[in-house]
């Protein structure tokens, strides 16, 4: 097995996310695009994890700790979806333009 | 390191067939029409990071991603999707195609641009040292020893995160309601 | 040379006239931060108090009153008190420091004593007010917070600590003009006074860092000294940097035009009020101007027209909007504003003392004022003059008080106000500026005369509101006596030709001994000037009675005599307030539409691609140079900024998914340059 495999198959996922991150019109679908991203980066440092060989495996902590943060994550993020949804009837994400000039 | 040398080895077919399921499911995430089957695409394509990881002899966080993840996180979306009532069937609509052109550009011009760094940089590096997989033991000594901060400050995170969507997905009570409720 | 700062004489070599003050200058710094200990206990624990924190508020403004006026009687020997401490915080770089501190000097006294003194009149009188209104603890908290900051702010040695106490002022004014949120017009009057200091301090920032950089140092000192000397690094900057500071003390001290703000400030509670227009809030710009007095009489002398202009239309101009308010904090709010024109007018014209002990004066009976109307406006509950009218038999104390207020306003000898603005008139005429001084004599007829008129709606005539008003209870009416006696007497200390035995003049308190004033004040009595000022007042007085009074009761329009065209204009605040909105109306239609153009010509290029867009401006290109020809280019710029402006206006479509698109394109760009060109 060579390194790079692991890599572009992370690159690929990665982009797939971004990819569907901008073109995802539903709140929670942009959220599934970003879990997507998140398992690459995860990806990249179990292989990069496996190729090192740290004493201490400080890439799988890493990627312990993105898996962490990406649940509370979802959590917020669900809970903010569900109040837009509450307050506009819609979780569109073209229609959350509150923030414009 | 030749085609023919990788070829040789088995686990690279494994690696192919995992590879391909798990970038087809990825790709039907950001594409399919059907919410709920984006959902459960995603399910097949985190198993199939899963199946990466024990390639990459990372047992144990391939479990806790299958646990977290598939069993924890997936069923928080659907409960998601359900509530915010999208359209479980297909929905056309879903994918918006005036911006399909310009994010394809984006996201093709990023995967060009992270590959061409991976090859001049790795080029056909082997990954050697791969054995018979990290002890769990090893994670628990690093997140309870040289980790503990960072590791209390996730949890404090992850518990901050739990109020704060709770806070922030109640409903309050309407005026009327609120009497209601003190009158009782 | 030889202008009257304290700082600026010591910077002169003339310290050694000073004392220090003993201890008393070595721990003023406990008046700075006890207002601001007092906000945080009462934040804190004050809802678990007997008196929900107006105890810890009051005991506070009790202890700075004490301490200040210790301060105030060291000040009035033979020789001033003058003392400073700076603590270094933090070095911010190019040899510049940041540093806390206070300064004692004739000028801050007089703050630290004013502030104190009305301070504690109005936290009193507070206590009483607001009985039984909402957020009780929370208000005694804003008001600490307001007078502990208005309280760093004068006892700031240095430029930097002046801002921060000059925008906690502006915060607490905000919570407090704000109080009564739930009222859409309170909130709006809270935001509009922020906004439009907020646009003012812009300018004091920036000059303050114009001074910060060229000075080396933000130290009012250095300020003082360089402007004594004439330094060379700061000439060819000063004007600006004085325009700057101005510009900021414009907002603060409400001048024309950015007064605005004041009176909508009137939604707050009365007492808020009463001490935003006499102590904090608004004196904090005249204070600005005072401090950096040396920089404009000596380097800036360019900026002093521009300054005495907006002064001179703000005392004239804003005294005529008073004519027409119905709402009595309105009309004391308007003269608030013409008051303030009048200190600006006299610091800007060189008047440095007059300005002060106008300023001095003022705080006095205008928080008298301002506690009578609010003790009115708690006995018939409105704040509209057409439902008040003879109150004088059922609130007497309130009654005496407030014409007593009035009258030192107006300026009828010997009040103070008399004496103050016969100073300021004095140090005009001596300065040469002869017009703007018989302006200023014309301001004081209508001042008389908004007064007038003020006093026969509220106290004369028949009862026009409803239910049966009554004497407000002693906790409030106390301390209206207790402001009325400086109110009448403070013009003595400062009598021309007349030296007090033991406590000295005014004068003299604002400067260091035995170096001459700069500043004129004179030896005797104008007697000329200073008749022509209390005819002016007398001639308002008797013509507002004859206009308002008890005679005019039988007119159904009794409240106001309807002038044409005059009328219109002046009850439509010179339609100010429609030529913002004009402005902004003017500005946002044809941008709007440039955007609109451009929205359907040009865009759409940002996220469809470079290309596009390339050619789309190419287009607009070919075709404006085509079909304007030589026009083409002077149109063809205004074109392209308002075009730069709608595409990068574009761009903040809020779409979060563009956001996001853009900032992927823009990393990878960035990524490309750094890979492959760099």
């Amino acid at each position: 097995m060579i390194l790079n495999q692991f890599l572009i198959l992370a690159a690929l996922l990665f982009c797939m996310g971004v990819y569907g991150l901008l073109v995802r019109r539903n709140a929670v679908m942009v959220l599934l695009s970003v879990e997507l991203m998140l398992a690459a980066v995860n990806i990249n440092l179990v292989a990069l994890e496996a190729f090192w060989q740290t004493s201490e495996a400080l890439g799988q902590i890493l990627a312990v700790f993105i898996i962490t943060i990406a649940a509370a994550e979802v959590g917020i993020g669900l809970a903010i979806i569900l109040l837009i949804f509450r307050n506009r009837r819609s979780a569109n994400v073209d229609e959350l333009n509150l923030m414009r000039w | 390191m030749g085609f023919e040398d990788w070829a040789a080895e088995p686990l690279n077919w494994v690696f192919l067939a995992v590879a391909l399921a798990t970038t087809i499911s990825g790709l039907r995430v950001v594409t399919s029409p059907n919410v709920v089957h984006a959902a459960l695409f995603l399910v097949a394509a985190l198993a199939g990071t899963a199946a990466i990881f024990l390639l990459l002899a990372a047992e144990f966080l391939a479990w806790v991603l299958v646990l977290v993840y598939i069993g924890a996180v997936i069923v928080l979306f659907l409960f998601g999707i359900m509530i915010t009532r999208a359209p479980t069937g297909r929905d056309e609509a879903e994918v918006d195609h005036q911006r399909r052109l310009p994010a394809l550009l984006v996201s093709a011009a990023l995967f060009a641009l992270l590959s061409w760094g991976l090859l001049s940089q790795w080029g056909d590096t082997t990954l050697d040292g791969i054995t018979a997989g990290t002890p769990t033991s090893v994670l628990a000594e690093g997140l309870l020893g040289r980790f503990v901060f960072p590791f209390e400050v996730v949890g404090f995170v992850l518990l901050a995160a739990l109020v704060g969507g709770i806070t922030i997905a109640r409903r309050d009570l309407s005026p009327a309601e609120e009497r209601e409720r003190e009158s009782r | 040379m030889g202008v009257s700062t304290n700082l600026y004489l010591a910077a002169e070599g003339a310290a050694a006239a000073a004392t220090t003050g003993g201890i008393w200058s070595e721990w003023a710094g406990l008046m700075l931060i006890g207002p601001m200990l007092a906000f945080v206990v009462i934040v804190l624990f004050g809802k678990r108090m007997r008196y929900q924190g107006a105890e810890v508020a009051i005991g506070a403004m009790a202890f700075n009153f004490v301490w200040s006026s210790v301060l105030l009687l060291l000040n009035m020997g033979d020789s001033g008190v003058l003392y400073e401490r700076s603590l270094e915080i933090a070095a911010v770089g190019g040899g510049l420091v940041f540093e806390l501190g206070w300064i004692v000097d004739g000028l801050s006294i007089m703050m630290y004593w004013v502030v104190a003194a009305v301070g504690l009149a109005v936290f009193v009188y507070a206590h009483g007010y607001m009985k039984g209104e909402v957020r009780v603890t929370f208000f005694f908290a804003a008001l600490s917070l307001f007078a502990g900051s208005m309280l760093v702010l004068v006892g700031s040695p240095n430029l930097v600590q002046l801002i921060i106490g000059w925008e906690g002022v502006g915060l607490a004014s905000y919570l407090l003009i704000g109080h009564n949120w739930e009222l859409k017009e309170n909130s709006s009057a809270a935001m509009k006074a922020f906004y439009t200091n907020k646009v003012a301090d812009v300018g004091l920032v920036i000059g303050v860092i114009i001074i910060g950089i060229t000075l080396g140092s933000f130290h009012f000192w250095d300020l003082a000294a360089a402007a004594a000397e004439h330094s060379a690094a700061l000439g060819p900057v000063a004007v600006a940097a004085g325009l700057l500071l101005f510009f900021g003390a414009m907002g603060k001290s409400a001048q024309f035009p950015l007064h605005i703000w004041l009176p909508d400030a009137m939604a707050g509670p009365t007492p808020v009020s009463a001490l935003m227009h006499a102590a904090t809030m608004v004196t904090a710009g005249i204070y600005l101007m005072a401090r950096t007095f040396p920089l404009y009489q000596e380097l800036a002398t360019a900026a002093r027209p521009w300054m005495i202009a907006a002064g001179t239309i703000t005392l004239f101009g804003m005294g005529l909007l008073a004519l027409v308010a119905d709402d009595i904090k309105r009309v004391l709010a308007y003269s608030t504003v013409s008051q303030l024109g009048y200190m600006m007018t006299a610091v800007a014209a060189g008047g440095y003392t007059a300005g002060l002990f106008h300023l001095f004066t003022h705080a006095f009976f205008k928080a008298l004022l301002f506690l009578g109307a609010g003790s009115v406006i708690h006995a018939v509950h409105s704040n509209n003059m057409s439902d008040m009218g003879g109150l004088r038999r059922h609130m007497p104390d309130t009654y005496r008080t407030f014409v007593i207020g009035a009258l030192a306003l107006a300026g009828v000898f010997p009040l103070s106000g008399f004496w103050s603005k016969d100073e300021i008139l004095a140090t005009l005429g001596y300065e040469g500026y002869n017009l703007v001084m018989w302006i200023a004599v014309a301001g004081a007829f209508v001042t008389a005369f908004y007064m007038a008129r003020a006093v026969a709606l509220t106290f004369f005539g028949e009862y026009r509101g409803h239910g049966e008003p009554h004497e407000s209870p002693p906790i409030m009416t106390r301390p209206l006596w207790a402001l009325a006696v400086p109110a009448v007497l403070a013009g003595v200390v400062n009598i021309p030709g007349l030296k007090l035995p033991w406590i000295g003049s005014f004068t003299d308190w604002l400067s260091v001994r035995s170096v001459p004033m700069g500043d004129h004040h004179a030896e005797a009595i104008d007697v000329g000037l200073a008749a022509a000022g209390l005819a002016a007042a007398v001639a308002g007085l008797w013509l507002g009675w004859r206009a308002f009074g008890p005679s005019a009761a039988d007119r159904a329009d009794r409240d106001r005599v309807e002038i044409p065209v005059l009328y219109p204009l002046l009850r439509q605040k010179y339609y100010l307030d429609h030529a913002a909105l004009g402005l902004v109306w003017v500005i946002r239609q044809p941008a709007a539409r440039a955007v609109n153009w451009v929205n359907d010509y040009v865009i759409d290029g940002v996220v469809n691609g470079v290309g596009a867009l390339c050619q789309r401006l190419a287009g607009l290109l070919y075709g404006g140079v085509d079909q304007h020809g030589i026009d083409g280019v002077v149109h063809g710029l205004s074109w392209g900024t308002s075009g730069m402006g709608g595409l990068i206006r574009r761009i903040q479509s809020g779409r979060v998914q563009q956001y996001a698109g853009l900032l992927v394109a823009g990393l990878l760009l960035l990524a490309v340059v750094v890979l492959f060109v760099l």
